[in-house]
């Protein structure tokens, strides 16, 4: 059941968190933050399919989460954001092609050393 | 460092400050609300338990400010820095849960901001989505 859940998370955060960052980078960058301007953006978006996508993916991996942690520990629960982690920078090179340089790699290596080392 | 690098850089870091406290806040005040045990409708009612509530206000906000961020920023520097939080939830634990952190969580935490240092010092937020901003990625590399 854990790992089922766990599963869910990681699979939706990852496509989640991807098309989120597709849908934006499409959109492109938001310069004016007054409330008005904000708004007008926000109704750009809600019609954005990759957006719309992002916000689904994200809403089932929430309350997969709330699941898990309800039957586990959050030290048990969190390993899990790592592996999204790792998904995802590989993700932002090969389908967002970012160009992810060898500092971003040692960077991202380092922060899931670190994740493991304060979660398990 | 041409104005418009410095202008973009304050703008990540003030949104990226905004992202983690509102991703820090938003799950402390979640995990605080949250009862021990959970039958599945009470997955709709609990969201109605002024911690929760407030928890999940504070995630919206959380999702809409990164939303804004990755309008500009690519998803490989935007993951490392915001990472931060992990951090700061640890160090949240210890001084508003009064959590014990251990030895080998501090050595994790010591990892994780040298990882975000790498990236978020060593990189420019954005590579080469729009042609302006390639040769200025480039600069950087």
């Amino acid at each position: 059941m854990k790992l089922l859940l766990i599963a869910i998370i990681v699979a939706a955060t990852t496509v989640g968190e991807v098309l989120q960052a597709a849908g934006m980078r499409r959109h492109g960058e938001i310069r004016d933050f007054r409330p008005g301007a904000l708004g007008r953006a926000a109704a750009v978006l809600a019609r954005n399919r990759f957006v719309i996508g992002a916000v689904a993916a994200m809403a089932v991996s929430f309350f997969a989460y709330m699941g898990l942690l309800t039957i586990s520990d959050l030290s048990f629960a969190v390993p899990a954001t790592a592996v999204t982690y790792v998904l995802e920078t590989v993700l932002a090179k090969y389908v967002l092609k970012e160009r992810v340089n060898w500092l971003r790699w040692a960077g991202a290596a380092l922060v899931v050393c670190g994740v493991a080392l304060v979660a398990l | 460092m041409n104005p418009e690098t410095a202008r973009l850089r304050v703008k990540t870091w003030i949104c990226a400050a905004m992202v983690v406290f509102t991703n820090v806040f938003g799950n402390f005040f979640l995990k605080r609300g949250m009862p021990a045990h959970l039958a599945p409708l009470e997955y709709i009612t609990v969201l109605f338990q002024p911690w929760v509530a407030l928890g999940v206000l504070l995630l919206i906000v959380w999702l809409i400010s990164r939303m804004a961020l990755l309008s500009w920023a690519d998803l490989s520097y935007v993951l490392p820095v915001t990472s931060v939080g992990y951090v700061l939830v640890a160090l949240a634990g210890k001084v508003l849960l009064n959590e014990q952190i251990s030895g080998k969580r501090w050595t994790g935490i010591a990892l994780i901001v040298a990882g975000v240092a790498l990236v978020s010092g060593g990189t420019a937020p954005q590579t080469a989505h729009r042609q302006s901003d390639a040769a200025m990625a480039g600069a950087h590399r």
